[in-house]
């Protein structure tokens, strides 16, 4: 096996994890930012669309940092899917597979169902509330809460904040109630 | 580290960030320690981006960002997802411990400061908020700009509705019970 064919691989969770983890410590020695990106999307509305609010009159320039590595982001999922790419699709738990099929999702070869995620279904009500409605609760109820899972569940769990724990346990809740109880009705539409 | 003045601009970013963030003292804070930032000419940044660029590798190379991962670990059908969180949140914990007990400095030689989150009832509202986004998108804002990157295009639709929330937010903020 080739170190290229070997780094292809999926990585397993005690690789990955680590290696996300120390994330923290890098930003905090290179340059003493907090690792966090929903901050991002408030960057970009006091950047672009600041209206007189005064939650977005801050100098965003001052945090232009978060903003490189947002796009940096983007660089390096088009290089790992582009160039480090793994040649077998997705493996899911055979209960998820048999569920997804009875809603017509059967195409596992990008990291979102094509069959839900595309530009024709976002005119379906579906599509909307699948990419729309979503987004915005993303970008509001990370801004609200004041983090997301990078900021509140990696960088506030690392440094031992109670606020933090608070938040991820939302997070968490919040999923499991709209994975198990609306997200099986949503996709029957 | 000499002692520097800081600028009167510097001041009231400062004393702005501090009142406005209070409950979400993150990099918004962590910037007014950092005065050298100030003297670094723009381009230092690609430091960040280069983080970055790792970071995107391993959301993907992880599958982290995989849809289809957020579905299993929210029905409790795969162990990988908190396998990666927890061990994630391990090894930071470790480090911030080491950085603290060895007062470990940047690169430019400051001491290194973590901004104290403050209690709010916005991280049960919008923390279960972002969790119902998190279950129908598959993906927290890191992974937003990670499945852009894979070239799922539509993606860049979910990204702008995350940002008009984050507005939303900041435009209800004084309304809304903290």
């Amino acid at each position: 096996m080739s170190f290229l064919d070997w780094i292809r691989q999926p990585w397993p969770w005690y690789v990955a994890g680590p290696l996300i983890g120390l994330t923290v410590p890098v930003l905090l020695i290179i340059g003493n930012k907090t690792f966090g990106v929903s901050s991002s999307l408030r960057h970009i509305c006091a950047a672009c669309i600041p209206a007189n609010i005064p939650f977005f009159k801050y100098d965003w320039k001052k945090e232009i940092w978060n903003l490189f590595f947002v796009a940096g982001i983007v660089v390096g999922a088009f290089i790992a899917f582009n160039l480090l790419n793994n040649p077998d699709t997705v493996q899911v738990h055979p209960n998820l597979a048999k569920e997804m099929q009875g809603y017509g999702v059967t195409d596992y070869r990008g990291l979102v169902p094509s069959e839900l995620f595309n530009w024709s279904s976002l005119f379906t009500v579906k599509g909307f509330i699948l990419m729309v409605v979503g987004g915005l609760l993303v970008g509001f109820g990370t801004r609200y809460a004041g983090g997301c899972t990078s900021g509140h569940a990696i960088m506030g769990l690392s440094s031992l904040q109670f606020p933090s724990l608070v938040a991820t346990l939302s997070f968490m809740a919040g999923g499991f109630i709209v994975a198990n109880l609306i997200l099986p009705i949503i996709l029957k539409l | 580290m000499e002692n520097k003045i800081i600028p009167e601009t510097e001041q009231q970013h400062h004393a702005f960030l501090a009142e406005n963030t209070d409950f979400e003292v993150r990099s918004l804070d962590a910037v007014c320690f950092n005065e050298s930032e100030l003297k670094h000419p723009w381009w230092y940044n690609f430091k960040y981006a280069i983080t970055g660029i790792l970071f995107g590798v391993i959301l993907i190379k992880a599958e982290v960002i995989s849809w289809f991962r957020i579905q299993e670990m929210f029905r409790l059908q795969s162990f990988h997802m908190f396998g990666v969180i927890g061990s994630a949140v391990v090894t930071g914990i470790i480090s911030v411990w080491l950085i603290r007990k060895f007062k470990v400095k940047t690169i430019y030689g400051e001491p290194i400061e973590i901004p104290k989150k403050k209690f709010s009832q916005g991280q049960i509202y919008g923390g279960l908020m972002f969790g119902f986004g998190w279950a129908l998108t598959g993906a927290c804002p890191g992974p937003l700009f990670a499945q852009i990157g894979t070239g799922a295009t539509v993606i860049v639709i979910t990204l702008f509705s995350a940002i008009a929330g984050t507005w939303l937010y900041g435009r209800l903020r004084e309304q809304l019970p903290h």
